[in-house]
């Protein structure tokens, strides 16, 4: 499952890769209210695509796709960026450590995990620090980046985030693993590497980095003292 | 009636024929309106009777009256913007959870037009 927003460069190839790397799976891009052609380019390409009427942010573009994989009965869904960085040469590997039937479970692609080449500002590597060490204590496993959004879910984690997968900025990776985590998922992680883009602005200055932290200190505070949302949708109907 | 008062009564009755003209035109939910013509009367009341106003500060304590009314008017605007703020908020929500309804269902829709079930 492939959230994209305005990637129409890059979407196509990592959908061809997808389809290559895990033969037999469904490749389903939600396109997040983009303006350019990154829709008929996902579907061309041979990918299921949900358009969303406008732009939802990452969490509810997941969150419709984690709606999608429930209702039509997937076992596991892995979410990875449609920009490329992800490759999906790593999908199987996230997939070797995932029981698709057993209980609540996340698996992330960490790219600090000791492979790879990463290069980030000195804010953001505090920021994403921070976040990994208190995610780290909340799961009781070593996470080191937490703020990856390449992640794979089994049925019952895709279950728990049809519901209540959070849409506010950042929330969309750091929450989601408080909530699944409080909701007695596992998580754990595999080391990936992280390659260059194929497309899209990195959004990586120093005052961006430093604005990130600021925002990341936000969201764990509220994340500390929020109540678990409460499901968005009062009665699940048939699908 | 001194000219703070005069302009107190005619600010009053201004909002009010506001509100009454906004409701008319169906342009302001009815909680809204009661709200703000509420504001309105209670605005009018005092201006016309000043003494009205000044035996409550007195009788709450409040050695100057208009000091009271400063923090009366901004406590109750503060309260307002935090109701609104939240009111907001619950509406995007609402939006988003459409939304994604809309393009889940958008997804069926298709699906059912291109043969299958």
């Amino acid at each position: 499952m492939v959230p994209a927003w305005n990637e129409a460069e890059s979407v196509g190839m990592v959908v061809k890769e997808a389809a290559e790397a895990v033969p037999g799976a469904t490749v389903l891009v939600v396109d997040d209210g983009s303006r350019d052609r990154t829709g008929p380019v996902a579907r061309a390409a041979g990918a299921v695509v949900i358009t969303n009427p406008f732009n939802l942010g990452v969490g509810g573009a997941v969150r419709v796709g984690m709606r999608y994989a429930l209702s039509h009965g997937y076992g596991v869904v892995v979410q990875l960026d449609a920009d490329g960085q992800h490759d999906p040469r790593d999908i199987p590997r996230l997939l070797a450590s995932v029981e698709p039937d057993g209980p609540p479970q996340v698996v992330i692609g960490a790219r600090f995990a000791g492979e790879g080449e990463v290069s980030v500002p000195r804010a953001r590597r505090l920021a994403m620090r921070l976040l990994a060490r208190y995610l780290s204590r909340m799961t009781g496993e070593h996470l080191t980046d937490v703020t990856s959004g390449f992640r794979a879910h089994n049925r019952a984690a895709v279950a728990i985030f049809a519901r209540t997968y959070p849409a506010d900025y950042l929330s969309d990776t750091v929450e989601s693993l408080v909530i699944a985590s409080r909701a007695g998922a596992a998580v754990s992680q595999v080391g990936v590497a992280m390659r260059p883009r194929y497309a899209g602005r990195s959004s990586q200055s120093a005052w961006r980095a430093t604005a990130y932290l600021v925002r990341v200190l936000v969201v764990l505070a509220l994340a500390v003292i929020r109540r678990r949302p409460s499901s968005t949708e009062p009665e699940e109907g048939p699908p | 009636m001194t000219g703070v008062h005069a302009i107190a009564l005619a600010s009053a009755l201004a909002t009010l024929t506001v509100i009454i003209e906004l409701s008319r035109r169906r342009h302001l939910h009815p909680k809204y309106a009661v709200l703000w013509l509420s504001v309105g009367v209670v605005v009018a009341v005092f201006a016309i009777s000043p003494g009205l106003f000044n035996r409550a500060a007195h009788a709450l304590g409040v050695i100057s009256p208009p000091a009271l009314l400063t923090v009366l008017a901004a406590l109750f605007l503060l309260i307002v913007c935090v109701y609104l703020s939240w009111e907001v908020g619950r509406l995007e929500d609402k939006t988003r959870v459409l939304a994604e309804e809309l393009a889940l269902l958008r997804k069926d829709v298709e699906d059912d037009a291109a043969g299958g079930t």
